[in-house]
């Protein structure tokens, strides 16, 4: 039998060009790391466990920031949606909980993210397209209609305006009933991850980082359940680069929002134990494990050591993961269930406290109906079936784990050393530091892939020819924007506009002074000003922030 | 030796996500063309000033925003407008089948999707563009 598969189906050709491929495959990780044939004790001589790892929950929380890690608590299943308008993302989020998904996450239209409202100019032909419209409080509203917010914690993936989101979501709080103490969510917040990676900012970095310290300030106060940054190596993962620079760019921007938060004149404890992080799941099964082992320990040791952390809080690294969007490929679409499962277990084995899966179709579009439900189905199978989550840290001790862990903690610290020379992230990101590692980085690997050093399947190696793509693709349908842009005119016009002026003009004063700028910003949203005027009065104090272009 | 051929990389509308853009940028500098980058969140009116300004024969797009049924007609109708319809538009990004072939249609150069080896691109321009 075996014998007439291999004669009928495998023309001796394809066998022989196959083999030489995989003669020249190199043992690197994805990251272009060499990997040794064997590891051994003496790849982990010096490894003292209470001293390197510790038990869950404790010092230096290598092994999971929870004493009871999923055996308590299994990971929240948090994914990322929202497309057209308000009223559509509602819909699918009723769908996605009642399915059994335990957090939403909220995915913003391009001109959200930058911070124009939907009747802008500049947001023609974007409204809707790759995340929800949110042009105001009204908008909120709708897209929270009928989810109790103190029963759902909320994600919101926004960065420049991520304070006027936070202040919509605040509000429609106080239209249900339901206090801010009582809020519990997450907003990126990371505007240093956007001037290096994502490349969604508004302001230039110094106004951004005194809004950050506004937001931190004002939700230890007022929102104590908020995760008021983030800190994101997701998108600098997307943009190209290497594990190790994920890692050591990531914390390196988690530093300096410590060390913005102290300069601001707030004690280390009352603001660092609602930092959160968010990692990629990329394909380097064990790579991807000792990046968030080394990252939990990184994050301790500097917090305890260099910023004199009292509170435990503030030493553990609470993270969300997302697979990786970038490792998906357009070819043979299902394919990409299977990689994102592998990423899946990754991010769970790293120990993660919340978890994105993507699916099968979004390198054709955003995902549709069935295939976000698969991905979902995806990290329950994980969490039910696999039996992946009985355990803390099964790969501890490993000889090859702990060999990575360490390695790559200690090229973190070398990238924060040559941060650190070229004068702390904000100078570094000035003189397009991180900007060129990353460009040379997915340049390297696409090389890499091209000269198949790097097998993708479907994509350099066991291709198809005449492929045709043979599940459901989502469209968005165009009126969408029209309707959108009717809702925002009709709110302008209807709204009391004597105190939206008011509102905004008490913003501006806010803003030209050193008063936190909050307040302000949910006063104005109160009285429905737009997301695109709260950022145009920001706009006119602080000015733009524009990039160099370099490749 | 053959003039270089002229390459106008952009980035329009608001979608940050330049990844693509700058390896392909760098992948076409490595094949001997004279390459531009735009940089970040150009509007259609900014390409095409580019384009004339720079003297390019080919224009690359990369959007992955889904904003492509509105920014490839408003190029290829300023470009029309400029009598610059000499000038090859193609670009790549998340762009379903059907769109791509709409946009052909409408005499949009070749668009390509994920995980094109960057040498098709290269080919592609090279036979495009007759010097």
């Amino acid at each position: 039998m075996s014998k007439s598969v291999g004669a009928s189906c495998k023309p001796k050709g394809m066998r022989l060009k196959i083999e030489s491929k995989r003669k020249e495959r190199q043992f690197n990780t994805i990251s272009g790391e060499p990997v040794k044939d064997i590891y051994t004790p003496k790849d982990v001589g010096e490894l003292d466990y209470d001293r390197d790892l510790g038990q869950p929950g404790k010092f230096p929380y290598t092994r999971g920031v929870y004493d009871t890690m999923y055996r308590g608590q299994l990971w929240t299943m948090r994914q990322f949606s929202g497309f057209a308008s308000a009223k559509e993302s509602n819909e699918r989020y009723h769908y996605l909980l009642n399915h059994g998904q335990t957090g939403l996450s909220v995915a913003f239209d391009m001109p959200t993210i930058m911070g124009y409202d939907s009747d802008h100019p500049r947001s023609q032909g974007e409204v809707g397209r790759c995340g929800v419209a949110i042009s105001s409080l009204a908008d909120m509203e709708v897209l929270f209609d009928g989810i109790p917010l103190d029963k759902v914690s909320t994600s919101m993936t926004i960065n420049g305006p991520a304070a006027m989101l936070w202040a919509f979501y605040i509000c429609v709080g106080e239209k249900q009933g339901v206090p801010s103490r009582e809020l519990r969510g997450t907003i990126q917040n990371d505007i240093l991850k956007e001037y290096i990676a994502q490349k969604s900012w508004i302001f230039p970095p110094q106004p951004s980082m005194r809004i950050i310290t506004d937001i931190m300030a004002y939700a230890a106060d007022h929102v104590p359940k908020w995760n008021t940054i983030s800190i994101s190596g997701y998108h600098i993962r997307e943009a190209g680069s290497t594990a190790a620079q994920e890692l050591a760019f990531t914390l390196a921007d988690g530093f300096a929002y410590v060390e913005a938060g102290m300069a601001a004149g707030m004690d280390v404890d009352v603001f660092a134990p609602r930092l959160s992080f968010f990692f990629n799941s990329h394909l380097d099964f064990f790579e991807e494990i000792a990046k968030y082992r080394a990252a939990r320990r990184i994050w301790a040791k500097r917090m305890k050591e260099k910023y004199k952390a009292k509170d435990p809080r503030s030493l553990l690294m609470r993270f969300h993961t997302q697979t990786a969007g970038c490792s998906l490929t357009a070819q043979q679409p299902e394919n990409n269930i299977v990689r994102t499962a592998f990423e899946a277990l990754a991010a769970v084995l790293g120990g993660t406290q919340s978890l994105h899966t993507n699916s099968m179709d979004e390198t054709h579009a955003l995902p549709s109906a069935k295939a976000a439900k698969i991905a979902l189905r995806t990290q329950q199978i994980i969490a039910y079936e696999s039996g992946a989550a009985n355990t803390i840290d099964p790969l501890a001790g490993s000889y090859f784990v702990e060999s990575l862990t360490n390695k790559l903690e200690a090229q973190a610290e070398e990238y924060f050393e040559k941060i650190e020379a070229l004068g702390g992230v904000v100078k570094a990101i000035e003189k397009g530091f991180f900007q060129r590692e990353i460009a040379n980085a997915a340049y390297r690997y696409q090389k890499n892939i091209e000269e198949s050093k790097q097998i993708i399947v479907g994509v350099n190696d066991f291709v198809e020819g005449d492929e045709s793509i043979d599940i459901p693709i989502l469209s968005i349908d165009s009126e969408i924007e029209e309707e959108q842009v009717k809702r925002v005119k009709k709110l302008k016009s209807e709204r009391d506009n004597g105190a939206v002026k008011a509102t905004l003009e008490e913003l501006r004063r806010a803003a030209e002074s050193t008063d936190n700028v909050i307040p302000c910003i949910l006063n104005a949203t109160r009285a429905y000003a737009t997301l695109g005027e709260i950022c145009d009065v920001l706009r006119g104090v602080f000015g733009l922030y524009r990039e160099p272009p370099i490749f | 030796m053959a003039q270089k051929i002229r390459v106008l990389v952009a980035k329009p509308g608001l979608d940050g996500h330049d990844r693509g853009a700058k390896v392909i940028a760098a992948a076409l500098r490595d094949a001997g063309m004279e390459v531009i980058y735009t940089g970040l969140h150009q509007t259609p009116e900014m390409v095409v000033e580019a384009a004339l300004q720079e003297d390019v024969d080919v224009i690359g797009l990369s959007i992955l925003s889904g904003a492509h049924m509105t920014v490839f007609p408003r190029v290829m109708s300023l470009l029309n407008e400029k009598g610059l319809d000499n000038v090859l538009l193609t670009g790549g990004g998340i762009i379903p089948q059907k769109d791509m072939d709409a946009l052909e249609r409408m005499g949009v150069g070749k668009l390509f999707g994920p995980g094109t080896p960057t040498t098709e691109i290269i080919e592609y321009i090279r036979s495009s563009v007759a010097h």
